[in-house]
């Protein structure tokens, strides 16, 4: 889902730069209460980054001939939110920019919020629905992971559609099509995966810590929350 | 064996199952998605007006030191899990010998 250095038009850079800022701002702001006020949440704090470090590096084979890699955002939004997730993410993309030149610098904006923000956020949504209805903590986190993970592609496409929208005139529809078969379907069996492996810590969380799950529970979904 | 273990057994064998089955059964070069994207910008016409840094210093990283770049980066994550997944551990078990040393 990384866009490339160089591969969005200046115009959709900041444009995407602008989008990701206040989700950013209030991430750091909440990340800083949370350190502050729960000193002993610094290590859920650490293990949500750790997720997306870990599954994010991993490049598996698709059913469609291709490889590409999970997200790991469903931890870190499920139990933080979106802001936080958004910081965590970027961590992981300025990481991957800097020391192996994968994603970019330009593109860090649009990358953070298909991966980082709007992904996870719908991820967000289906835990709460599916915590909601009473569904244990496997079943909960899969479908929030899986979700979280294909979302983020389904954005990348849409980026990239509109970037050859509007700097190469192509037809948006036309070229929404083309960029999801390439990015979303070789994804769905990697979000299944993700949603798999995330769902098994989520299972073992909740045994050995469920004290986590209070605290993911009574979080809200508005991404501009700093209440911890 | 504990309530959750049919879900590990599942899960673990379910991703085996999907990887195996691809690199068996699936023809393809499996290249990554994230470069197909850039390919794809190409032909409909969009001409990248950067590289990144890295090319611009025109600098290229080998393919062995990208690899262990990126277990590096796996390595970080697998660290703190393992730290996290080791600390609960032992509280437990200090806890269970806090009991068991009141028991007595």
């Amino acid at each position: 889902m990384h866009i490339m250095e160089g591969y969005l038009d200046p115009m959709w850079c900041v444009v995407w730069f602008v989008v990701m800022a206040p989700f950013f701002i209030i991430g750091v702001l909440k990340l800083r209460k949370i350190i502050a006020e729960h000193p002993e949440q610094k290590m859920v704090v650490a293990l949500s980054g750790a997720f997306i470090f870990l599954l994010s590096s991993l490049k598996l084979p698709s059913v469609t001939g291709s490889s590409s890699h999970p997200t790991g955002t469903g931890v870190a939004v499920v139990f933080y939110g979106v802001g936080v997730c958004s910081v965590l993410a970027t961590i992981v993309l300025i990481f991957q920019a800097l020391l192996l030149a994968h994603g970019g610098f330009t593109t860090l904006g649009a990358n953070c919020v298909s991966m980082g923000i709007i992904g996870p956020f719908v991820g967000l949504i289906v835990w709460k629905l599916l915590r909601g209805a009473k569904l244990n903590a496997f079943i909960s986190m899969f479908g929030a992971a899986a979700v979280a993970d294909l979302m983020t592609y389904v954005v990348t496409a849409v980026q990239m559609a509109l970037n050859v929208t509007t700097s190469a005139g192509a037809n948006f529809a036309e070229a929404f099509a083309d960029f999801i078969s390439v990015y979303a379907v070789t994804q769905v069996p990697l979000a299944i995966v993700e949603g798999i492996i995330l769902g098994m810590f989520a299972l073992y969380l909740s045994s050995a810590r469920p004290d986590i799950f209070e605290l993911a529970d009574k979080n809200g979904i508005n991404p501009f929350s700093t209440e911890v | 064996m504990s309530k959750n273990t049919p879900y590990y057994i599942i899960g673990f064998a379910v991703i085996a199952t999907l990887v195996i089955c691809t690199l068996a059964f699936v023809n393809g070069e499996f290249g990554g998605s994230d470069d197909a994207g850039g390919e794809e910008a190409e032909k409909w016409g969009f001409e990248p007006w950067t590289g990144n840094w890295m090319e611009n210093i025109n600098f290229e990283m080998p393919g062995e030191t990208e690899s262990f770049l990126f277990a590096v980066q796996a390595a970080i994550g697998a660290i703190i899990i393992g730290f996290f997944i080791g600390q609960n551990y032992g509280k437990k078990k200090a806890l269970a010998g806090d009991s068991q040393t009141s028991e007595e």
